[in-house]
């Protein structure tokens, strides 16, 4: 396939232009000077400013940094311990049920999970603040932590693990200078992943947070509904442009790791 | 001793706060409604014992829910609107995972992360980047009336409109990426031998390309209907007063009305109405791994 047909090319464009014109007319108008974000009155940062001044934004923001930080590292843990039980675990009792919670959460609506978990906390008494959010986040993302892990362990040559053990390592010393090194990829994009879900996450945040811990988007959700406002707008680009550097970021150290592997295993082929 | 720690934690974990709250929702489904704190009386008491709890079981808030026109409504309304919707997402993504395919080599790379980056691009703010556009004074009436095909703007915003838009923004990712992975493997000189047999390239689509993405449809379908199922912020912030969807219902339920043994009921409910497409859509996987293998 050397040439592009016009039909696929116009599919492309349209596709495109319908994924990015919406945030990109989002971006421009966090720039507007007016108080419209409909009508163009000129360049101006204020909306920035104003921002930065927010305390409430401000607050919000530091404790969705927090909960997502605390709760994609433990998820990141618990996940990659359950992907290695399922996958290398061999049989135990009550395998099925664990999938099976594992699998659960990926389709379980969110509504539903976040009254479950609101049902249990008010249940044993534990009062609803950052712990409760961290709780809930850190159920539902060590779920996909381990679908990640877990598709990268069944892709792994065993013989690595086997060799180790043969020239003498214990278990845990082969996990770590062997099997770690190698799914480490797995387990940062798992990170990554869990990390942004707690960022992003409205719904299960919601039922699980008391009124002393607001999380970001608890607050943009509340100043949404009331319609849209220049503020929200320089706050979603901020949000867009720190996941752009992410994402391209992540791609690019993931090319040049790709590159200097294939060099390598060239090397030891020739050596 | 060390194996079993590392099965014990996530498991434990999980038992404790995946199932056992599951659990709590289940038992509180079947108590009544009180003007208390919290807002119903328990039907099961470890007391009184299971005979007790026998006797008293009525499932009385499944019954208001079968008798209240309300919430058939909603149920079937969301079946509605996912069904349709992932149709429209399904017509919207193939060709674009179709040109994916097709795009050279060099190029499909940064194709394949313009896709995702909207994915971890917030949800809620790809959801407001939709209000701006379809209020009544927004770009798209902006633009409809600049170019003169409407005189007077439309509402769309807070309509099922702006419902099925934004559900085909948001989940357009889910949709593309199985059926691009699907087409990606597909063997060129298949729809080559097809046109030198004698089919149009229409007919070779049809025939020869459509069933063998069939698979990627299929997961892609899954991928959008099963959570559009329970979807609440769009229909939210972009639907009406008259959109009806259940996960808007069990939220106003609880969070509005505090009925909190309605809330459960509705939740069971919604959750039967999911365990035939995810039971599916799990046969579905395995029979696809079982065929690459």
């Amino acid at each position: 396939m050397t040439r592009m047909s016009w039909f696929n090319t116009v599919s492309l464009t349209l596709g495109f232009a319908f994924l990015y014109v919406p945030m990109l007319i989002l971006v421009i108008f966090s720039f507007n000077d007016g108080k419209l974000v409909t009508v163009w009155a000129g360049f101006s940062t204020k909306w920035y400013g104003e921002l930065m001044q927010n305390e409430a934004f401000l607050n919000a923001a530091w404790v969705t940094i927090k909960v997502a930080v605390v709760s994609s590292t433990i998820a990141t843990v618990l996940g990659t311990m359950a992907a290695y039980v399922l996958v290398r675990g061999g049989r135990f009792m009550g395998r099925t049920l664990f999938s099976g919670m594992i699998y659960a959460p990926l389709v379980m609506p969110e509504v539903i999970t976040g009254l479950s978990l609101l049902l249990l906390f008010i249940g044993i008494g534990l009062d609803r603040g950052v712990l409760t959010i961290i709780l809930a986040h850190t159920t539902f993302s060590m779920c996909y932590v381990s679908v990640v892990v877990s598709s990268r362990l069944m892709t792994f040559d065993r013989s690595l693990e086997e060799a180790a053990l043969d020239l003498g390592c214990s278990a845990a010393q082969a996990f770590r200078l062997v099997t770690l090194p190698i799914i480490a990829p797995a387990v940062i994009s798992g990170w990554l992943l869990a990390f942004t879900l707690s960022l992003d996450d409205l719904v299960i945040a919601s039922f699980t947070s008391g009124p002393a811990a607001t999380t970001l988007p608890i607050k943009i959700y509340s100043a949404v509904r009331l319609g849209v406002s220049p503020e929200i707008n320089a706050l979603s680009t901020i949000m867009i442009a720190i996941v752009t550097i992410g994402v391209i970021t992540a791609s690019l150290v993931n090319k040049r790791q790709l590159v200097r592997q294939q060099r390598d295993e060239q090397a030891a082929v020739r050596s | 001793m060390r194996r079993f720690a590392l099965i014990a934690a996530p498991y434990l974990w999980l038992l404790a706060l995946f199932l056992v709250p599951f659990a709590i929702v289940l038992k509180i489904s079947l108590s009544d409604y009180a003007v208390s704190i919290p807002p119903y009386t328990p039907q099961f008491d470890w007391a009184t014992g299971i005979g007790a709890f026998l006797e008293k079981l009525d499932f009385e808030n499944f019954i208001w829910l079968s008798e209240d026109d309300l919430y058939w409504k909603a149920y079937l309304s969301s079946l509605k609107i996912a069904l349709i919707s992932t149709f429209m997402t399904l017509l919207v993504g193939y060709p674009i995972a179709y040109a994916m395919a097709r795009a050279p080599e060099e190029w499909r790379a940064t194709l394949m992360m313009l896709v995702i980056l909207p994915f971890w691009t917030s949800f809620l703010i790809r959801v407001y980047a939709w209000m701006g556009i379809l209020s009544n004074e927004g770009f798209l009436n902006q633009f409809l009336l600049w170019i003169g095909v409407i005189s007077e703007p439309l509402t769309i915003l807070n309509t099922n409109t702006a419902v099925y838009i934004g559900i085909v923004y948001t989940y357009l990712p889910f949709m593309i990426l199985p059926i691009y992975a699907a087409l990606e493997r597909l063997d060129d000189s298949l729809i080559e031998a097809a046109e030198d047999l004698g089919c149009s390239r229409l007919t070779a689509f049809w025939l020869v390309t459509i069933p063998l993405s069939k698979n990627g449809i299929i997961a892609g379908c899954f991928l959008v209907f099963i959570p559009v199922i329970g979807e609440f912020v769009i229909p939210s912030l972009l639907g009406g007063s008259d959109t009806l969807m259940i996960g808007k219902v069990l939220w106003e339920e609880f969070f509005s009305n505090r009925d909190w043994p309605v809330a459960s009921a509705v939740a069971v409910v919604l959750l039967l109405l999911l365990i035939i497409p995810i039971v599916l859509f799990q046969r579905n996987q395995q029979k696809q791994q079982e065929a690459d293998t």
